[in-house]
């Protein structure tokens, strides 16, 4: 077979899927049911449980694409399932946060080649902190050279380790990014496109007539085939055929998932594999400029830029350091006045005739300046955006994270985020005294072709409540499956009656179990020789119930009330009706009724109303986005707990949302994946768009989620949180180390002219050479110790910003005055025995 | 009734009445600096000056106007002093020295009123009046004007378009965007500051004081035969009506040497009590202007809560080293009464010092230098902090201001969000201003001090050797660089060097705070306001105020310790 009818095959298999298409299940406004997922045989769960679907779906709908379906066992085009269980929210319990990969001191070690690289002051220079104390090692290892003593060497060795762990701090971080942008890179490795010169869309595609190109020479607009075991060579748009695609190398996720020209599914990732059939991508990439290429850059850390909030910093560090130089450098005269003084007292390791030796005023600066935080500072920023990468998320620049910390509003779709994928039959309600096992059982006849999860659930009601046994659709041999259409806004089926085979009919309906069957089977014949004796049809209570009076049928009464409380409660009604016509030759008009209606129902996460809460606590506003009507919408926010809604939502009116949100002030974000997202996105302040939606959407977000996991916005807010807290943390626990230093450096310089001074070394530190030392060696050994907590980001909980900065200005405030009193006194019980000291 | 007593009532009645008043006066303040209405008399002075009173000015013309003004005021201020001799009621005083002129001319405009001459040998009575006089009117009303801006860069929005564009939030503030970003304009803060405030103020408690006692006069020196038959030479002269305002707009300079010691200055203990009220009434009451300003008065209650904390911290060491110290004289008379004026005793005067140095005023009752070594550190200290607690006339609610800002954005980093204060956004270009302002006033005084001490010439200049020395020259820059004006003594400071550098560290200590105070009320003005929820950091609750507390007292005070060490420490502290 060639490969151009590969495809035509495939494309045909793809319209048209091994089981009659079916969608169900409108909402009662006719809005097309968002929830509505395409069907695709063999490709969905058994249906007990009900499973997420993403977003892309319901675009999928909304714009009237061609509902996918698996060909050769892929699942149904779907985002990766059971991500959400991973990652999100769904379950009861809060998901573990996923530890930003263990750290590993034998990382440090690994390192060490490269922090010394870093001591170049070319590259230092960009960390004014961490310069100073540089240039105050080299100097104080001018005057050790020259004046060689026990202290003074070890000292300068401690300075030169003080800017070796800064530079190590940040080297480990850039290396776990590195590791990887590593694992990243091996997949597009060696790539070689089949390049289509000249190709437009429509024509043949012809394989034999591709030229081999290197993936990296690709440009931004070329035509590629790929086929099947081969590795997409670059980002781009599928523009024909439908292929599965394995994207494990991106998003880690085994499953396969289907991609397809047109719509809101046609983008793929360079370094994906396709794994059956063929496509044509076109290239939506600069060279170099990839999803892979971005991504590894980032993580290394080469193309990071500071963002606003580490300026600001930046500049209050740098001041701080130039005050504190200021401080010590304006002491010498004093000191010298000082000294001269006391012509009697003995010259000591930190005080002679021309005052302070230099050695002792560079420790002095090396400790008052904030080294811990000057130290952690870029570590902190890599490993941010390195946590983000471990889930899955990709930001485009820092300042996104940032910002994320910064939300005001969250926008949050209302399916797969708020509530589970689908909605889910939830009561069988019958009418005109009809029994419930009655209803039951033409719903689930109504409902055996339908593979949406809203047909499943009627079908696992149907068993769980009234014992009715699944059948398959083979298993009626007459049974005619009506699909649903926009048109109609129903579905069902006719039980036929074709010519000369009423034996296996009554066979067929024997098999209701005597469910059913209570009005009687009836033979006859029709024009067409098929004869319809029974058609059961569900769906929108307006378009079933107009069904029944056009068929002559009346509705009874409490039926359309029953279906406004049902609206009004956020339920989906669907009313299922029946006409059953006279045995064939038996005279007789056809008999219409409403059965009853059947009650779907949006099943909220569980855990979401807490989260909600915390986010409340937070001060960030929930704001639910739903194709539903405002009655279904306001009955599940209420439900949910989010502070607003948006129903009915078209692009423009969350556009608009967006827009009046950020006219207060406000800072928002949002999730989206299709083209007509992508305006919206680009207009959020943090626009995260899903991995699985178009090119458009990807580019105008500034962050991508690999997992197409809506949940995860919640996530990133905390992430941006996270990074913000771990900053300021480590900045008051750097100021408030300063109090200690004080108190073991100034006496130990003066108290050998002004012993009263010595009531100030509280810390009673064996001698002056040692409280110096020590204070020194503390200081660089800090950094060492805080890299762990730099590197995992301090413990974050969702709390209001009063017990948040209570609690870190206790562990950080309180806890940096009192740590290093406790920290050095320990390295000076230890150093004071070495010889010189 | 025992001293100590004595001076726990006194303070008490101090510091309930500034909680009396902090509502009326602060309400009043704000309506000052707020209402839409002038006076006639004002509208005289704006057709005078040729001012339209309802045009706005952005930060860079206000800071034009400021920096005008000061530079005239100078500059006229200077030739009067040089000129002095032909002019009337000079008393037959000679012109000043160059050297003492330009320093006593930066000093009154600055709202120093540091003196290196003494009153009542050198000036005459025009010269007291219209010239120094009126530099303690309007230098004091220029530090509230520019407080009230800084107020205002917090309280005003820039104006939100109607048509969003795209990421406002994030995207850099454009220089047309500062454009619409006014603060007010300063003639009109300067004017209303003078005579709505400064004058009505002064002039009933000037009667007041003369009710005291205070000389109120245009005589000159007339000499009396004292009762042992000897001459005494006494000047009269306008005292009351400047010593109301001395205090009154922390400015400190006496009209006699011995200042507010002096009895024609300040007679009695209740006008003692009086004069300190004066010193702190309008510091301790501009947080409530401000609270009412933002439109949230308990952020104005939270900053005078830092003052107020910081304030009765620094009284109560400073008395209480006054009150029983170890050496032998003060063991022997129960207090260190050394230097202070009997008529006050140790708790009020300890109690003076510390108002005068906590707020930029600088006029002193007892004589610094003889204070223990201890509290002569607190007072140096006080100042030291950056005259925050509660500070100088205006200079007090802003240099507090900008260190909440330093405050607010370490706090805010912890809680997870980009630093807001009063809704508006603590960023790279807010943070600049704040930063340096953080570096102006240390490297002015730390580096003043370092540059005398190395030089043997102004060494010498100490009377006296060793620490308290050093505590002298460390004061001395102290004082000038913080706008303070009071003198720790014991240092010859009217050479050519001492005059130049302390008017040089006068001019800086005033003059590089006030550019960064209004470049960062233009930026603050040009923002759009945040929106307050619950995760916007709380500015007004106890947290905050011990963290603020903390802020000044680590990133401020804390780089003077090894200053302090060589000098108050090392000789206060004894084995």
């Amino acid at each position: 077979m060639s490969r151009t009818s590969q495809i035509t095959t495939s494309q045909i298999g793809f319209a048209d899927p091994a089981g009659t298409p079916s969608a169900s299940s409108v909402d009662p406004a006719g809005t097309p049911d968002p929830a509505g997922t395409p069907g695709g045989a063999g490709s969905k769960p058994d249906g007990t449980t009900s499973t997420p679907q993403t977003t892309a779906m319901e675009k999928a709908m909304k714009t009237g694409d061609t509902p996918a379906s698996g060909g050769g066992g892929v699942r149904g085009a779907t985002g990766p399932h059971g991500v959400d269980g991973s990652h999100g929210v769904d379950g009861p319990h809060r998901p573990a946060r996923r530890a930003g990969g263990m750290f590993d001191p034998a990382q440090l070690i690994r390192s060490l080649p490269e922090a010394a690289s870093k001591l170049d002051p070319r590259t230092l220079w960009r960390n004014p902190v961490m310069f100073v104390v540089e240039v105050g090692a080299v100097f104080s290892t001018v005057l050790a050279i020259a004046d060689s003593t026990v202290f003074a060497w070890l000292t300068v060795a401690w300075l030169w380790l003080t800017v070796l762990f800064a530079n190590l701090a940040e080297a480990v971080a850039e290396g776990r990014g590195r590791a990887q942008a590593d694992t990243l890179r091996r997949t597009r490795t060696d790539t070689v496109a089949h390049r289509l010169a000249g190709w437009r869309v429509g024509a043949p595609v012809d394989p034999g007539q591709a030229e081999r190109v290197p993936a990296p020479d690709l440009l931004l607009g070329d035509h590629v085939v790929v086929e099947a075991g081969e590795v997409i060579p670059g980002d781009g748009d599928v523009v024909a055929g439908v292929a599965s695609v394995d994207e494990s190398a991106i998003t880690g996720e085994s499953a396969p998932v289907i991609r397809e020209s047109g719509g809101d599914r046609s983008s793929v990732t360079g370094g994906t594999k396709v794994l059956s059939d063929q496509i044509v991508v076109r290239i939506t990439q600069k060279p170099g400029q990839s999803f892979i290429d971005r991504m590894i850059r980032l993580v290394e850390g080469a193309s990071r830029q500071k963002t606003p909030n580490e300026i600001a910093l930046n500049i209050l560090l740098a001041s701080l350091t130039i005050v504190f130089l200021l401080a010590v450098a304006t002491l010498q005269p004093l000191a010298i006045f000082s000294r001269a003084q006391h012509p009697g007292v003995g010259d000591t390791g930190a005080l002679d005739a021309h005052g302070v030796t230099g050695i002792v005023l560079v420790a002095l600066v090396v400790c008052l300046i904030p080294t811990t935080i000057g130290a952690l500072l870029s570590a902190i920023g890599i490993a941010g955006m390195d946590r983000l990468v471990q889930r899955n998320v990709l930001a485009m620049s820092g300042r996104a994270v940032e910002a994320a910390g910064d939300v005001n509003t969250l926008l949050l779709d209302k399916t797969g985020t708020i509530t589970l994928g689908n909605r889910q039959a939830s009561e069988f309600l019958p009418f005109g005294g009809i029994t419930p096992d009655l209803l039951a059982d033409a719903a689930q006849l109504s409902s055996l072709a339908d593979e949406t999860p809203e047909g499943r659930s009627i079908v696992v009601l149907a068993k769980e409540r009234h014992g009715l046994r699944e059948r398959s659709p083979g298993e009626l041999g007459h049974a005619r499956f009506v699909p649903f259409t926009a048109q109609t806004r129903m579905s069902g089926v006719d039980l036929t009656d074709s010519t000369g085979d009423g034996a296996s009919d009554g066979a067929g309906a024997g098999d209701h179990g005597g469910h059913g069957s209570g009005d009687g089977p009836v033979t006859g014949d029709g024009a067409d020789g098929v004869y319809v004796r029974r058609s059961i049809r569900k769906g929108a209570a307006a378009a079933v119930l107009h069904w029944v009076h056009e068929e002559g049928g009346t509705v009874p009464g409490g039926v359309r009330e029953a279906v406004d409380e049902i609206s009004a409660t956020g339920g989906t009604p669907l009313v299922v009706a029946e006409r059953v016509a006279p045995a064939p030759g038996v005279a007789g008009e056809p008999r219409t009724r409403v059965l009853g209606i059947i009650q779907l129902k949006d099943i909220v996460k569980q855990g979401m109303r807490e989260r909600f809460d915390e986010l409340r606590a937070m001060g960030i506003r929930t704001v639910m986005i739903t194709g539903d009507n405002p009655l279904t919408a306001r009955a599940i926010a209420n439900e949910a707990g989010v502070d607003d809604f948006l129903a009915e939502a078209t692009p423009e009116d969350k556009m608009a949302l967006i827009k009046r949100e950020q006219a207060g002030g406000k800072l928002v974000a949002m999730t989206g994946d299709g083209t007509n997202d992508a305006p919206a996105l680009a207009q959020a302040d943090v626009g995260v768009a899903m991995n699985t939606g178009t090119s458009a959407a990807k580019e105008a977000g500034n962050m991508v989620d690999l997992d197409s996991n809506p949940t995860k916005l919640i996530e990133i807010v905390e992430i941006g949180k996270q990074l913000l807290i771990t900053r300021g943390a480590l900045t008051t626990f750097s100021i408030a180390n300063d109090v200690a230093k004080y108190f073991a450096i100034i006496p130990a310089m003066f108290a050998a002219i002004y012993p009263g001074l010595d009531k100030l070394n509280v810390m009673r530190l064996a001698s002056p050479e040692s409280a110096i030392l020590s204070a020194v060696i503390f200081n660089a050994l800090i950094i060492i110790a805080l890299v762990p907590l730099a590197l995992r980001g301090v413990r974050y909980r969702p709390a209001s910003a009063s017990s948040m900065l209570r609690r870190n200005l206790l562990v950080y405030g309180v806890g940096g005055l009192a740590a290093p009193f406790l920290g050095i006194k320990i390295v000076d019980l230890i150093i004071q025995f070495i010889p010189g000291i | 009734m025992s001293a100590g007593w004595a001076g726990v009532l006194f303070v008490a009645t101090l510091v309930a009445a500034l909680c009396l008043v902090y509502r009326p006066f602060g309400d009043y303040l704000a309506h000052v600096y707020t209402s839409p209405r002038d006076t006639r008399a004002e509208r005289v002075v704006y057709r005078l000056v040729g001012v339209s009173p309802r045009s706005e000015q952005r930060w860079p013309v206000y800071l034009r106007s400021v920096l005008a003004f000061s530079a005239v005021g100078v500059l006229f201020l200077y030739g009067f002093l040089r000129l002095q001799n032909h002019l009337l009621l000079s008393l037959g005083m000679p012109a000043m020295e160059q050297g003492q002129a330009f320093n006593t001319a930066v000093s009154f405009v600055t709202n120093t009123n540091w003196q290196s001459y003494s009153g009542e040998s050198a000036v005459g009575h025009l010269v007291q009046m219209a010239g120094l006089a009126v530099q303690n009117f309007v230098s004091a009303a220029v530090g509230m004007a520019v407080a009230v801006a800084l107020v205002r860069g917090f309280a005003r929005s820039r104006p939100r378009p109607k048509e969003v564009r795209e990421s406002p939030s994030s995207a850099p503030l454009e220089a047309s965007d500062s454009d619409i970003a006014t603060l007010g304009n300063f003639w009109v803060d300067l004017t209303r500051g003078t005579l709505r405030v400064l004058l009505p103020v002064s002039f009933v408690f000037a009667i007041v004081l003369v009710a005291g006692g205070a000389i109120q006069n245009l005589h000159g020196n007339r000499t009396f035969a004292t009762v042992v038959g000897g001459q005494q030479t006494i000047t009269g002269g306008p005292v009351a009506s400047q010593e109301a305002i001395k205090e009154l707009g922390t400015n400190g300079g006496g009209f006699y040497n011995a200042n507010s010691a002096h009895p024609f200055e300040n007679p009695t203990s209740w006008t003692n009590w009086i004069e300190i009220f004066l010193i702190l009434v309008i510091p301790f009451s501009l947080p409530r202007m401000f609270g009412k300003m933002v439109g949230n008065v308990r952020q104005g209650l939270a900053i005078v809560a830092v003052m107020a904390v910081l304030a009765i911290g620094s009284l109560a060491i400073n008395a209480g080293f006054q009150m029983a110290h170890h050496g032998t004289v003060p063991q022997a008379v129960g207090a260190s009464t050394e230097g202070l004026e009997s008529r006050f005793g140790v708790p009020q005067s300890a109690t003076f010092a510390s108002a005068t140095t906590l707020t930029s005023t600088g006029a002193v009752d007892s004589f610094h230098d003889s204070y223990t070594s201890i509290s002569g550190a607190t007072l140096i200290l006080n100042m030291a902090l950056g005259e925050v607690a509660p500070g100088g006339v205006g200079s007090g609610l802003y240099g507090m201001l900008m260190l909440a800002v330093v405050a607010v954005f370490i706090a805010g980093l912890m809680i997870g969000r980009t630093p807001e204060y009063l809704q508006k956004k603590i960023g790279a270009r807010e943070i600049k201003f704040a930063a340096l302002y953080l570096l102006a006033t240390p490297t002015v005084v730390l580096i003043g001090t370092a540059v005398a001490m190395a030089l043997p010439g102004e060494r010498a200049s100490m009377l006296n050797s060793g620490p308290h020395g050093l505590s002298e020259v460390l004061y001395a820059f102290t004082s000038a660089g913080n706008n303070n004006g009071s003198a720790f003594a014991g240092i010859s400071v009217n050479t050519t060097w001492y005059n130049t550098a302390l008017g040089l560290a006068m001019l800086f200590g005033r003059f590089l705070p006030i550019v960064l105070v209004l470049g960062l009320a233009g930026s603050l003005a040009a923002q759009r306001p945040v929106p307050v929820s619950a995760g916007t950091l709380p500015t007004h609750r106890p947290q905050f105020v011990g963290m603020l507390a903390g802020v000044a007292l680590i990133l401020v005070a804390l780089t003077y310790f090894p200053a302090l060490a060589l000098g108050p420490l090392a000789e206060g502290i004894h084995q």
